[in-house]
This record gives C-alpha cells, structure tokens and sequence, in this order.
C-alpha cells in the first residue's frame, strides 16, 4: 500500500492494532440540575490535574514543543464558551452531563472539521482528546493506553491523540501507521521528534491489518507491506541498514563546518523555490541559500506580483537566514516554464528562445521591479543578485545598468539598501564557460547551472524521454567547462559555486571538490551527506587525479574511475 | 462600550499561537470582551470562540469591550494584532 511517509526510516514488526474503547453515551433526563453542573466543574478540575501531570510527564521525556500541547488542552478544558455551552445545554434540556459534554463537542468538531485548513481539523482532534478525558473521568473508567506494550510493535491505528503518544512506550514502538492525518498533524511531528518511522493517511489500515500480522513500514517512501514475501524482508532489511548507517553519518555532521579531510573549508548552501523552503534549509544545517528561484511569485497567481509583495517574500528569508548568504536568481521564465498571464509566443525552440534574462531585458518593468524589491530586501539580510541564462557580455552590463538605475531611484527616495550587494551570473551556456575569463571581470561570483549547462553543450532536450541516455553530467566535455569556470573564476579572484543536480551528486562532489568549487548548492536534504562525504575527501589527493578523470573518453567511463579511485577507497 | 476595527497582517491570521496569545491577553482583564466577524461576535477569552471565528491574514475584525478595564483592553489587543504578535 502506498501513502504519505511522514517520519523517515524502516520498521519491520508486529502489528498491534490500537483502538479507543468505545464508550456509549446515553441520554438520561436529570432533576437535580445543580449537581449535574457540579459533576461537571469536579470533573473539570480532575481533568486539569491530570493534564498538569502529563505536561510535566511530556517536558521530561520528549520535549518542550510535545509538553505545549496538554497546555494548551489545559486552556481548552476551561474555556468558557465551550464549558458555558455545556452547562446551557444541561439547565435548558435538563439532560445528563456526558450527553451535554458529547452534543456540544460533536458541534465544535464538526465545526472545525469543515473548515478547510489543517490547523483546524487539529483541534478538533484535541477536542476530542479532551472530552475523552472528560467522559472517562465522569464514567470513572481507567484509559486504554500505550504504556504497557510487551514486545517491539508497529503500531497501527486511526490516528494518535496527544494523550496516547505522551504515554506511550518509545522503545517498544518501532513504527506508526494512521488511518488519518498528514506531514503536519500531531502523530507525525511527534513520530519525527522521536525519530520513528511512520506512514499517514492508510486508508481502513484498522481493519486490514490484524494483531500479530508481519508489517514492514518504509516511512520515507510511505510504503505499507503487509504479510510481505521472504525478498521483500530481506530487501528492506538492507535498506533500513543502509538508512541507519546514512543517519548516523549525517547526524554526527550537523552543526560541523563544511571541511575536507586536508582542511579546505567550502560552502553547502540550499536550493529553495519559496519562503517557506527556510525551514528546510535550518533542520538541515544549510550554510546559505545559493539558489532562490523567484518564478513562484510570478506563477501562482494570475498577474504581476507588485514591489512590496516581492520585498515581503525575499526580507522573510533574509531576516531567518540571520546573515547567512542567500544568492536571488532574478525571473527565469520561458523554455519549460511559461506565466499564461504574459502571453509568451508559442516557440519551435523554447530552450533556445525568448526566456530568462532575455525576456527581462526586454520587460523592463518587470525587471526592474523584481531589482527594486530585491535590493530594498538587501537591508535585511546577505542577498546577492544574480542573473539566468547570461549568454553574452553585454547582456551582462545591460542588466547591471538597470540595476544601478534602480539603486540611484532608492537612494532617490531614502530607502536603504545595501551598496555594496554582490551581483554574479549563472554560468549555464556554453559560450558564458568558454569565455568565462573575461565574463569573470564584470561580476562577483559565478554560479554553475549543470541542468542546462549540460542539455545546451551536449544539445539534448533534458525533458525528451527518447533520448534521456545522453543526458549525463558525467560527460567529460562538460566536465571540462566546469573545470575551466572554476579557474578562470579563481584567476580574477572571484567565488565560483554551483546550483545544478550535479553539485548534490554524491559521486562528482569529491570532483567538484577537487576542482576547487568554493560552494554547493543543492536540495536541503542532501547538506548533511555532502558535508560528510566532503569531510572525508582530501581535495588534494582528487586534484592529482583530474588530468586523468578530464582525458577520459566517455561518461562512463569517467563514472567508473570515481567508483574504483574515489568512492570504493 | 469601546470599540476598535483591525485588520490582520500576520501570516498565520488568528489560529495557532497567535490565537492563543489573543485569547491570553484577554483574559488579563475584567471587562466583557467579543470579537465581531462578517456580522458574527465570538468571545474573545475563549480559544474555541477565536478559533472558530477563522480568521485569516487580511481579515478585518472590530474588537468591543464592556467594562471598567474596556479602553485598556481594546488598545492592547489592538496593538497584539498591528505588531503581527511579534512574529
């Protein structure tokens, strides 16, 4: 079964189903009024006290954020409307407190659970962990919890309240698996805190898996095996020896600087497409941003985004990276990437054709727009700009023109920004490598885009399936571009990084390394495995093999020389 | 009865801490105080009335208090929501 992987890792185990006993409310019609309501305040207070015990229980064994939830219960099973509500419903109906308790819960949830945001249908989750609580206390019923399991077990169920996750056993759970829930919802965040692996959103998992069933759980690829066949044990036996080992070398390289084994220091920086990618970039220890795509802003809406919409979007990820660099590509539209709203001509050759760079030195507006927006975000942060699809010189100086007429319009205006920002170009054509000496005296840095680098010097269509086999980032020629980037950038003592698939490759960063890129930048999961690999390269001993690796002939045979020389070692 | 009309900036409009910080700073005082939304009052000390309000980033709600602290009140939950709940 397939679903949605919400905490990396494998689990094999026993299935313990897990059910809340089901508790029959039944509607009763109650004379003393009064002390109905009193049921209901001394069950109120009970339910604090037990509450206050689990936030302690929580803050000691999990942690500070998990512990936040039963305060926040806390503020729930007080709340006046709800408490109010209640109480109005047992003096009008003159019914018993559990009924009361049930109809007045049931219309919160139903409530919260209609609304179409996540954050709601979380609360209604709570609500009926808290009015569970509520009913057992009145019913004087022990709870049904995780505490005591025998053995190691994969627990499956329709999803997990805060109560039942506090309680649980976390060294007999090896695995989750829900009914309900997403990447946000309460089981997963707590399942990844504690680093077990789990899988949401199983549709009647409840009922198709029974106790003491044989389960196998990948929560990375959110693959649910039941009862699987000798193969498929033995296969993700390895694949959870292999995640194993992965975690262990990547967890010993957060908070590490990224250096070689003979001590040269480069950058590991993140490619992000939105705001909100930051978080992504922190949990895994990024040391920048070498890559903000902006197309975002343009493509999910139907018009222009204005100056201050873009102004918000790049300062948020300014202000959170605290200083940390953040390189901005300007809009890199056209080729497989089209904004209905402007209305780009239907091309024979849309790689070759009106995107990018081109499109913007020909929208003014629109560029310079995005340049003004950027620069105003500069005063918040370490923003760098740099430019897609540079393919000749004057192009560069062209939009370094506009630049500086945006800059003169804010100091114009008294708006600050920062003089000094640093303005590099994506080195993505052939011609912008090839030339890449003199293209290295009119900017700060270079960055290298090996996606298109490598479709435009081998003229494969990286999109094409047919001929998918000649796309290949080993290739020496283009290796040689790269090569010859990073010198002639190094010679006019600028930086040369890389924001292309290659610069996350685990078998081209030690080449890369060699070659002397100073930063890579790369999908954020993957920081924390270059960093190690890089730790454990020498960039000298690599660099003694490139003449080598340079004069080789084919990909693959380029590919098998870092297998037997560099990787297998 | 004092009243202020707001709108809100922050991202996460009043759900998660924002609504709760709101619902915290209400309860520090003794005057009756309702949110009113599209028509619709909601009672600001009660977390479920906040949330169940669901307002979101653009919103415009008008905060009413009734009682001695109600000028205080209204100002300080005014000035919760236009500094973004310090976000």
């Amino acid at each position: 079964m397939k679903a949605i992987g919400t905490s990396a890792g494998i689990a094999l185990g026993k299935v313990l189903v897990y059910k809340e006993a089901e508790i029959k409310i039944e509607k009763k019609t109650i004379d003393d009024l009064e002390g109905e309501i009193e049921r209901l305040d001394t069950a109120i207070e009970q339910g604090i006290k037990e509450l206050e015990n689990l936030y302690e229980e929580t803050l000691e064994n999990i942690g500070e954020e998990e512990a936040e939830i039963f305060n926040a219960h806390k503020m729930m099973i007080q709340d006046p409307e709800y408490i109010d509500g209640i109480k109005g419903k047992i003096k009008e109906e003159k019914v018993n407190v559990e009924w009361a308790l049930k109809e007045v819960t049931d219309q919160y949830v139903s409530l919260f659970e209609n609304i179409d945001d996540e954050y709601l249908r979380e609360r209604a989750l709570d609500l009926k962990d808290i009015s569970q609580r509520l009913i057992r206390i009145l019913y004087g019923i022990e709870g049904n919890d995780l505490r005591n399991i025998k053995e190691e077990s994969i627990i499956v169920a329709e999803d997990l309240v805060p109560s039942d996750t506090a309680q649980m056993d976390k060294d007999k759970v090896i695995g989750i698996v829900t009914e309900l829930g997403g990447r946000t919802s309460h089981t997963s965040i707590m399942a990844r805190s504690l680093e077990i692996p789990a899988v949401a959103g199983v549709k009647d998992i409840t009922n198709i898996a029974k106790n003491g069933d044989f389960m196998i759980v990948d929560g990375s690829k959110g693959i649910v095996l039941i009862n699987p066949s000798q193969d498929e044990v033995e296969f993700y036996q390895r694949e959870k020896e292999k995640y194993e080992e992965f975690k262990q070398q990547t967890r010993q390289m957060k908070g590490k600087e990224s250096i070689s084994k003979d001590g040269v220091k480069v950058e590991i920086a993140a490619n992000i497409g939105t705001p909100k990618d930051v978080d992504n970039v922190i949990e895994n220890d990024g040391e920048g941003v070498g890559l903000y795509r902006t197309e975002f802003l343009y493509m999910d809406n139907d018009r222009l985004p204005t100056e201050d919409e873009q102004f918000e979007a790049y300062k948020v990820v300014a202000e959170r990276l605290e200083g940390k660099p953040i390189v901005i590509r300007t809009l890199d539209v056209g080729g497989d990437k089209d904004i209905p709203y402007l209305e780009l001509p239907k091309e024979m050759n849309p790689f070759l054709g009106y995107r990018a760079i081109r499109l913007c030195l020909d929208r003014r507006d629109i560029f310079k727009t995005q340049l003004r927006a950027l620069l105003r975000a500069s005063a918040y942060g370490n923003i760098k700009i740099m430019f897609p699809m540079i393919s000749n010189i004057q192009e560069v100086r062209e939009a370094k023109r506009i630049l500086e007429e945006a800059k003169e319009e804010l100091r114009k205006e008294n708006i600050p920004f920062n003089e000094d920002i640093e303005v590099g170009i994506m080195v993505e054509i052939p011609s912008v490598a090839i030339h890449s000496d003199i293209f290295a005296r009119e900017v700060d840095f270079f960055s290298i885009g090996t996606n298109d680098l490598i479709q435009y010097t081998l003229a494969v269509d990286r999109g094409n399936q047919e001929i998918s086999h000649l796309y290949n980032q080993y290739d020496p020629a283009v290796l040689r571009l790269i090569k010859m980037t990073i010198d002639n950038g190094h010679k006019a003592g600028i930086w040369v990084g890389m924001c292309g698939e290659a610069a996350g490759d685990e078998k081209l960063i030690p080449v890369l390394l060699g070659m002397g890129l100073d930063e890579f930048s790369m999908n954020p999961a993957s920081i924390l495995k270059a960093r190690y690999i890089i730790s454990n390269t020498s960039k000298k001993e690599v660099e003694g093999m490139l003449d080598e690796i340079l004069s080789l002939p084919t990909a693959e045979d380029v590919e098998r020389y870092i297998d037997e020389n560099i990787i297998g070692k | 009865m004092v009243k202020q009309e707001v709108t809100l900036t922050n991202e996460t409009g009043l759900h998660a801490r924002p609504a709760s910080l709101f619902v915290k700073e209400a309860s520090k005082f003794t005057a009756d105080i309702t949110v009113e939304k599209d028509g619709k009052e909601y009672n600001a000390k009660s977390i479920m009335g906040v949330l169940s309000m669901g307002a979101a980033k653009g919103d415009t709600i008008t905060i009413k208090a009734e009682g001695s602290d109600a000028e205080e009140a209204v100002e300080a939950l005014a000035k919760l929501i236009k500094d973004n709940f310090n976000e």
